[in-house]
């Protein structure tokens, strides 16, 4: 039983970094039509800067909680300027592979910088330690963690769904063309909708500095989970991709616990069970024509 | 207040509509009448910008306007309803509907909105999809008076509605007629259209036809039913 709560512990803290990921990706996603493959690179990108900032400057975990998603935030604007909105108007395998293309570079840069081995990132003060919590104890900071991602992934749906700009954002992404034809400049809120998508998965590497090895490959396994995440909840949908983050973390944290030979697979399988039941998703609406 | 003139679109190789000219005075109601696939709708998506591939003069406030975005257009007052009605499932009754910015002084309070359309009132927190036919084409067309549009481009508002909800339809034209705005209607159906129209264009394969005053209109309604096949 205890160990149980262990595995939940650890799954609900990781699951909180996939579901700000995947809500990042599903809001590019819903936005833009844009499969954004760089996700996981910027999600690496989020982990770096966090243990360079540190180490250079001293900046510590919580300023960078703050910090690293406004850089991410102009870095997405960038991009999206520079290069994704060249392409919004075509099929969107064309933007996937710019991404991807994008991801590889950005993968290169760090490796060519900083190397391939792990940089080092310390317990952020406040959050060391094991908290008691019944007969169990949990390190401190995966509380915080699960947490910290429930209240931002609820900032964004307060954000979407009780204000202007989410009003707006919705009607974009559901018909953009209607959206116009109203008097929405609908142009004008893709760009930081895109930046917002990548900030989001820079918050997700800022929390997962502390647990998880920093490497320059760190978002390559990460998008692969993240892309079942979006399938298992639902492609486009706010809400499927943060309750498939939280569920895709348990699952696969019990697979570590419980079945470590199969751990790798099990989401996948998760995956292959949801397609064959619900082909779009758990939250996914059906493709209109 | 409005004019199109010469205006031709396409379709790939196929010609939707061939040098079309037609005018909307201020406080007039003009209707398009004409068979399925003559080319209304399409006549609407280019005044509003939503048809690339067209060319033609479009003058709006003595403004040409065929250069701008649908955005830009919608802002200076052009106001659409399209056939489909356009309704946000996502969005609530009161979100769709406070949608478009305010673009005018003539724009509809929110207090006359719910004066006019009762029903929205009382279902303003629904999901906009969750309205029934009739209801959600009056909340398109409360969407566009409440943004203050001078012009609204009516896509058959009566299309596939009960004898009452259309009579409700044509109260509401007539009141934002009385209050001095231009309506280009879209109808198949020519017994509605004479009872809310000042005039009426007749549209058969993309070209303007004939162009009648609502007296003689009514007068050949027999004669335009049969040879309109409506």
């Amino acid at each position: 039983m205890d160990a149980f709560i262990q595995y939940t512990a650890q799954g609900l803290a990781a699951g909180g970094f996939y579901a700000l990921a995947a809500l990042g990706l599903a809001v590019i996603f819903g936005a833009l039509n844009v499969v954004n493959f760089a996700h996981g690179a910027f999600y690496m990108l989020g982990a770096v800067l966090t243990a360079v900032l540190l180490d250079v400057a001293g900046i510590n975990f919580w300023v960078a909680l703050v910090l690293v998603p406004v850089i991410l935030f102009g870095f997405g604007i960038i991009i999206e300027r520079l290069l994704v909105q060249w392409l919004l108007g075509l099929d969107n395998l064309y933007s996937f592979l710019l991404t991807f293309g994008i991801s590889l570079v950005l993968v290169d840069v760090i490796k060519i910088r900083y190397g391939v081995s792990g940089l080092p990132y310390g317990q952020p003060p406040g959050l060391e330690g094991l908290i008691r919590i019944g007969a169990v104890q949990l390190p401190v900071y995966q509380v915080f963690v699960f947490v910290f991602s429930v209240l931002v992934c609820l900032g964004v749906w307060l954000l979407l769904a009780k204000t202007r700009v989410g009003v707006i954002v919705r009607a974009a992404t559901e018909e953009p063309e209607r959206a116009r034809a109203l008097g929405i400049n609908v142009g004008l809120w893709v760009t930081p909708v895109f930046g917002f998508g990548v900030a989001l998965a820079g918050i997700a590497g800022v929390l997962a500095a502390p647990f998880r090895a920093i490497t320059a490959t760190m978002g390559s396994s990460f998008i692969i989970i993240l892309f079942a995440i979006v399938v298992i909840g639902g492609l486009g949908s706010i809400l499927g991709s943060v309750v498939a983050g939280f569920l895709v973390g348990l699952v696969e944290a019990y697979g570590q616990g419980y079945a470590s030979t199969f751990s790798q697979i099990i989401i996948f399988v998760l995956m292959a069970v949801v397609i064959l039941v619900r082909p779009a998703g758990l939250f996914g609406r059906k493709e209109s024509a | 207040m409005f004019e199109i003139s010469g205006l031709s679109a396409h379709y790939g190789e196929a010609a939707a509509l061939h040098d079309v000219s037609l005018t909307v005075g201020r406080g007039e109601v003009v209707t398009l009448v004409g068979r399925n696939g003559a080319g209304k709708t399409t006549l609407l998506r280019c005044a509003m910008g939503l048809h690339r591939d067209s060319v033609g003069a479009i003058t709006f406030d003595g403004a040409r306007v065929e250069q701008l975005s649908p955005d830009r257009r919608a802002k200076a007052g052009i106001g659409w309803v399209p056939d489909d009605r356009g309704i946000y499932s996502t969005l609530t009754v009161f979100e769709n509907l406070t949608l478009p910015p305010v673009v005018s002084k003539e724009a509809w309070s929110l207090d006359r909105i719910f004066e006019a359309f009762p029903a929205l009132r009382n279902r303003r927190s629904s999901m906009g999809t969750q309205l029934s036919g009739g209801e959600q084409q009056m909340l398109a067309i409360a969407r566009v008076l409440r943004s203050g549009a001078k012009l609204l481009l009516l896509d058959e508002p009566s299309e596939g509605l009960a004898p009452v909800i259309v009579q409700q339809i044509g109260h509401i034209i007539r009141e934002a007629k009385a209050s001095g705005t231009s309506i280009l209607l879209v109808e198949q159906n020519v017994k509605f259209a004479a009872t809310v129209a000042d005039r009426h264009y007749i549209l058969a394969e993309g070209r303007v036809v004939e162009s009648l005053d609502n007296s003689e209109f009514q007068r050949r309604e027999g004669e335009l039913l049969v040879h309109l096949g409506l």
